[in-house]
């Protein structure tokens, strides 16, 4: 069947079957890796994307299911320059593999749309469905505060 | 001497002791990485393997047509096709055999029996489904106990000269004078305890793109590995190809932790079907054939003893293991150490004696035995002592920090020469722990767990002061199924003095890129953002033997250095000449020589570097490269303290960490920021051991943690804060100093953890628990006490 | 890991997937969040050979106040849920427990409640609320009240041609609290043991209405019933919380496995019980 979707603000279609997970058409169809698998049980959520800015594991959702929708991935984060949360994950050292990195950094950019200063306990809860082998969160945490205050720090000097 | 260092170099060189920001940041948080799975060659073909259901089975029959009539599906390969090319079995790391794909018998839940080779991963897992295997299912060895009974079903029948199920007997130490101490003891303490098996785990599974070439001849080959080099004469040796036509190319790496050191079988597979087929194939494991089939750690069953004296000192140490080693002995680690460092068991303490005998035994387990954030089953050691220590300070009623303080070997007494044999480099483990006390106010601490108890409410405060051993090996001792334990750096500098650095030893995740670049700009001066950092292409790289057991900065960090030190010598007689002065009249800073008196008559290493290529001195040769295998004298002796204050919840067994506090020694910190993320990642691996994570199986050998909603990883929810302190104790044979790191938080904390919740639970007269620290262990420890 | 291949039907309209779903009978298969399905397609655990996809349905994913009660639609995602100013302290307990907060962005209330785990979270929470199941077909709607729609291990009381629209959950009467008390290993996973907790008190204080029921130590959500008649009718106290605690121990069943022995899930469904009951108390006298 084909599918058609806005991934990172373009259209692209692909024919795929029904069983195809969305994952495998990001990754194989559409040729975007920087989404990763890192399971088989929902677990892990490496393969976390937007769907229409909201996160989801795309290991659990087939291809045709987004069909219409708006997909965003890593791939998509920088828009001309990094986007803060990219930033803040060098800056404050929260990757170390990288393999976790594209799903931290999707679900911390939709934590912070919701709350621009989160606590360290909201950010750790709000990650919670993504896991990460190496860097035991303390530096995840941080960046997503640090991306956090300097989303608030663009938004303030906008309106004032 | 413990002193904090500060930088030689400004910031904008980045030498050692720099946060500088990771070069290979950019990529990943762009998606710009490249792990296997992202490899994609034209043509390519999807692998996928039928994995046995049983954990010991004779096979009677393997009936693949089905399989093979799906659409879609290229070949499916047996054993029995395997060993007609003399692949069905290959070596492992320690000098056994493995089966590639089960011909005879299937020895453990999920080893690998059939492959299908399929245009389409969905098709190959459609297909191997289709496999039809006949079992006759025997019985199951779930633990050694039960494979050292005399009338236990023989395991490796396949190994003519193996009668019975035991792999190896070991020892360490001195076993009559260690028995002489015990005779002599006032006190005498004893422990009994499980270290479980366990396994790394990385969120990146293992991968293999095998890609020969059937008109050059030339393999490709695309592989989670982190020892690339030794991976590459293993496929030569394995599959007979001429070496100089294999290349191994491990790209970026989701995490290794010890898992991708070995060879598996599904490698072997791809590699050989890409060899039968003409065409590249592709593996990629599921997460549930990681965790069923790949290199687990740990599973040693341990006794320990101390034999104290009448004022509480150690006199000696016993420590007996029965090692469950699974079907194959697979152990990643030194040849002549069969159950690798564990005699390292001795710890931070001053004794006269110690003796360690060590078993290994087969069971119907997956083979592995890495070395999972561990230095070669230092992790257990450290684990016994620690364990011990605490008990021992309340079998005699004193303080478990005085008890520490009160053993511990002395800063004087370093270079110390271990009971078993160990000659630790440098230490200064009083002052480690004094600022640990300090900085929670230990005394404090225990009146506040005094009064919480008069409250109803159980604090426990854990403390583990442990001493690591890394950076194998001296190579006299330490190989790897032949191969010395020595690591290589190859330095280019180009000639506009930006160079680019290539290793023999594989990050997977540490930061090589960064921190291996600024042991260049250390020594050279050369802003370590102009460092490139290669590794992991054997066609491209010097020889090394890998990056596992904290060995890349100890050995590879070393060889960077020195090659470093030697085209900078170059580099003066090149400035000399430049200068037209005598080269001892020149004086070095970061970057530059000049002239002794007159500072502004200098040349920059950049200067240095163009003049190498363009105006070199007469009879020197041109350039500015050099290659060096650097083989360590010694190991090196990273320790640390560290305290955790835990909260129980007696009635549901649950437990919770309130603080941790952990104070790291690795010697002279090359990059802090990236040290300090090595610590937390460490810390969490320890957090995890002791509250959630293992692998176990029931009584028919079925692994039950075959996937993560079984086999638990902490999410940022559960795992502690951490606290970090340090003290820099420089070790005197390195020569930058350091000593590694990315392991001692691993090795060091779950100790920590176990002694706190013991000790919140002291009231209830409990004295040990072993990991992981379940609810329900908990809940009955404190029944059994009611 | 790859689902085994099957057909699809992605309904724009409700009629559209009712008329499919009673068109294909047996071999059709609601398609909600996925979260439970996929992970099972994926393991081969299920093969469905036709899926009805609802996702793309308009006006399903409703949490409002009609008539007495909570309505929540068949899309209402969990995360939903926990976003939404819920009334019932059960609901509200329980919610942000269910999973981890991805997957809650995409499963469902009514499709947990259909798919009948029984260590799923919000059958229990809805046998304590006493709440009502919405089934609908193309020839009309049943309500049909939660103890008779969760039926066995893993088995609804759907028929065929029917599925869930709406779940309903009563508001209280009078002064109500509620709770749920969940022991999980770690974000993500099951319930080793869970308790759901409902009060409904009179305008004596007295308990006008109690819901005590149990995740995971039965092969169904069980409502521990001796415990609520302990309950309802008298006035709050420590023994009598103690006591029901005791009965609600006594409902459970538990399997020994890697999560602990019988003895000790059944221990703590009573320190569950009554701690739940303390805090349902607390909150309904708030
Ligand atoms: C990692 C992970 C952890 C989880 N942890 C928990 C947990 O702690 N507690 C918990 O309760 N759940 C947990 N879940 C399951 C999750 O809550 C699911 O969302 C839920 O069980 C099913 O809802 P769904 O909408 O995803 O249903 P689906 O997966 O789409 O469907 C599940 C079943 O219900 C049927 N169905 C769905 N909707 C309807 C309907 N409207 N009418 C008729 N039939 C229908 C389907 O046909 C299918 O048989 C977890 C899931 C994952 C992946
Ligand atoms: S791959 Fe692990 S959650 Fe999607
Ligand atoms: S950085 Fe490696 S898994 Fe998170």
């Amino acid at each position: 069947m084909e599918v058609n979707v806005t991934i990172n603000g373009a259209a692209r279609t692909a024919e795929v079957e029904a069983r195809t997970l969305l994952v495998d058409f990001i990754r194989t169809n559409l040729s975007l890796t920087g989404t990763h698998i890192g399971c088989d049980t929902t677990s892990c959520g490496v393969c976390t994307v937007l769907l229409d800015g909201t996160p989801v594991k795309s290991c659990t959702m087939f291809a045709f299911q987004a069909d219409g929708h708006e997909i965003q991935t890593v791939e998509g984060l920088k828009n001309g320059e990094l986007h803060p949360i990219q930033a803040a994950f060098k800056e404050e050292h929260g990757l170390q593999c990288g393999f976790c990195t594209p799903g931290m950094m999707l679900v911390g950019k939709a934590l912070l749309e919701e709350n621009l200063n989160p606590t360290d306990d909201e950010v750790r809860w709000a990650i919670s469905g993504n896991l990460c082998r190496c860097t035991g969160y303390m530096n995840i945490v941080k960046a997503i505060q640090t991306a956090g205050a300097e989303l608030s720090a663009a938004e303030s000097g906008a309106t004032a | 001497m413990t002193t904090l260092q500060e930088p030689a170099t400004s910031p904008e060189i980045g030498g050692i002791g720099h946060s500088v920001k990771r070069q290979e940041d950019d990529r990943f948080i762009q998606g710009g990485g490249t792990y296997v799975d992202d490899v994609v060659l034209p043509n390519m073909a999807h692998m996928a393997i039928l994995a046995s259901p049983f954990a010991h089975a004779e096979i009677k029959s393997i009936d693949t047509a089905a399989a093979a009539a799906v659409p879609g599906v290229i070949a499916v390969v047996t054993g029995e096709l395997l060993a007609e090319h003399n692949l069905a079995w290959m070596p492992t790391l320690s000098g056994d055999t493995q089966a590639v794909l089960a011909t005879d018998k299937v020895r453990f839940q999920g080893q690998e029996v059939a492959a299908v080779i399929a245009e389409d991963p969905y098709v190959a897992r459609d297909a191997v489904l289709l496999i039809d295997v006949d079992y006759e299912p025997l019985a199951p060895i779930t633990s050694p106990q039960q494979g050292l009974e005399p009338d236990a079903p023989i395991i490796r029948t396949d190994k003519e000269d193996q009668t019975d199920n035991v792999v190896y007997d070991w020892e360490a130490g001195d076993e009559a004078a260690t028995d002489a101490a015990f005779a002599q003891a006032v006190n005498v303490v004893e422990l009994e305890t499980f270290y479980p098996r366990s396994h790394p785990a990385p969120l990146e599974t293992c991968a293999v793109v095998a890609d020969l070439n059937p008109i050059t001849g030339k393999a490709t080959i695309y592989l989670t590995s982190q020892a690339p080099h030794a991976h590459r004469t293993l496929f030569a040796l394995v599959a007979g190809l001429p070496e100089q036509n294999i290349r191994i190319i491990s790209p970026d790496i989701g995490g290794g932790f010890g898992n991708k050191v070995p060879i598996y079988p599904g490698y072997v597979v791809a590699t050989a079907a890409s060899l039968l087929l003409g065409r590249p194939v592709k593996w990629v494991q599921t997460r549930t054939e990681n965790l069923l089939t790949t290199g687990f750690a740990r599973d040693y069953h341990m006794k320990g003893a101390l034999a104290l004296d009448a004022d509480g000192r150690i006199t000696a140490m016993r420590a007996e293991i029965l090692s469950d080693q699974g079907a194959f002995f697979a152990d990643a680690q030194p040849s002549k150490f069969k159950a690798g460092l564990v005699h390292i068991c001795t710890g931070s303490y001053d004794m006269g004696a110690a003796h360690v005998k060590a078993r290994g035994v087969y069971t119907n387990k997956a083979p592995g035995g890495v070395a999972y954030r561990c230095s070669f089953r230092v992790t257990e050691a450290s684990y016994l002592i620690e364990r011990l220590a605490d008990n021992a300070a309340h079998q005699i009623g004193m303080d478990p920090a005085a008890f520490r303080m009160l053993n511990f070997i002395k800063p004087e007494q370093f270079p110390y020469e271990s009971a078993t044999g160990f000659v630790y480099d440098s230490g200064d483990y009083h002052t480690a722990l004094q600022k640990v006390l300090d900085e929670v106010d230990y005394e404090n601490l225990r009146k506040e767990q005094e009064d919480a108890r008069a409250e109803g409410r159980y604090l426990g405060i854990g403390i583990a002061s442990f001493t690591e051993v890394v950076g194998a090996g001296p190579s006299r001792d330490y190989d790897i199924i032949g191969l010395k334990m020595f690591d290589s750096a190859e330095l280019r500098i180009h000639p506009t003095g930006k160079a680019i650095l290539k290793l023999g030893v594989k990050t997977q995740g540490q930061g090589h890129e960064t921190t291996f670049a600024q042991i260049v700009a250390e020594e050279l001066g050369i802003p370590s953002t102009d460092i490139a950092v290669q590794e992991g292409d054997t066609d491209n790289t010097p020889y090394g033997l890998g990056t596992y057991a904290s060995r890349s900065t100890p050995v590879g960090g070393a060889a960077t250095a020195i090659i470093a030190r030697k085209l900078r010598d170059k580099a003066r007689l090149i400035a000399a000449h430049l200068l037209e002065a005598n080269p001892d009249d020149l004086e070095w800073e970061p970057g530059r020589f000049f002239v002794k008196g007159s500072p502004d008559q200098g040349s920059t290493i950049q200067e240095i570097a163009f003049a190498a290529y363009t105006n070199h001195p007469e009879g020197m040769e041109a350039g500015l490269e050099g290659v060096h295998y650097y083989d360590p004298p010694n190991m090196t002796f990273p320790f640390g303290s560290y305290l955790v204050v835990v909260e129980v919840d007696p009635e549901t067994g649950t437990w919770k960490v309130d603080r941790m506090v952990a104070l790291d020694d690795c010697g002279v910190r090359i990059n802090p920021m990236i040290v300090e993320g090595q610590i937390h990642g460490g810390l969490t691996e320890g957090f995890a051991k002791s509250n959630m994570q293992w692998l176990t199986f029931d009584e028919d050998g079925n692994c039950i943690g075959s996937n993560f909603m079984d086999y638990l990883v902490p999410t940022a929810y559960e795992t502690p804060k951490f606290e970090l302190l340090e003290t820099v104790t420089p070790s005197p044979h390195h020569p930058i100093g350091a000593k590694g790191v990315g392991e001692s938080p691993t090795v060091g904390s779950p100790a920590a953890y176990v002694n706190a919740v013991i000790d919140a639970l002291r009231p209830f007269g409990v004295t040990t628990l072993d990991m992981p620290i379940l609810p329900d262990r908990v809940w009955a420890a404190v029944k059994a006490a009611d | 890991m790859y689902p085994a291949a099957f057909e699809v039907t992605k309904a724009r309209t409700l009629d559209e997937a009712l008329a499919k779903l009673a068109d294909l009978g047996d071999d059709g298969r609601v398609l909600a969040g996925g979260q439970s399905l996929i992970p099972m397609m994926k393991l081969r655990v299920a093969a469905p050979t036709h899926l009805v996809d609802i996702n793309e349905i308009p006006d399903l994913d409703g949490i409002k106040q009609v008539n007495g009660h909570m309505s929540v639609g068949a899309l209402a995602r969990h995360a939903d849920v926990v976003r939404a100013d819920v009334a019932n302290h059960t609901v509200a307990a329980a919610a942000p427990w269910v999973a981890d907060p991805v997957v809650r962005n995409r499963g469902t209330m009514c499709g947990s409640i259909a798919h009948c785990d029984p260590e799923g979270d919000w059958n229990s929470v809805m046998l304590a609320v006493r709440a009502q199941v919405v089934a609908t077909s193309s020839s009309g709607e049943r309500v049909i009240p939660i103890d008779e729609f969760v039926k066995d291990f893993f088995t609804n009381s759907l028929q065929e041609g029917e599925m869930v629209t709406e779940v309903r959950v009563p508001n209280y009467a009078g002064a109500g609290g509620g709770d749920y008390l969940k022991l999980e290993r770690k974000i993500g996973d099951y319930a080793t043991v869970a308790v759901a907790i409902h009060l409904d008190l009179a305008g004596d204080g007295t308990i006008a209405q109690a819901g005590v029921a149990l995740t995971a130590v039965n092969h169904v959500n069980t409502r521990a019933s001796d415990a609520e008649a302990i309950l309802v009718g008298n006035a709050p106290s420590e023994e009598l919380f103690a006591a029901a605690a005791d009965a609600a121990a006594a409902a459970a069943d538990p399997v020994s496995d890697i999560r602990g022995p019988a003895e000790y899930k059944r221990d703590v469904v009573r320190v569950f019980t009554r701690r739940g009951l303390a805090s349902a108390l607390a909150k309904a006298q708030d």
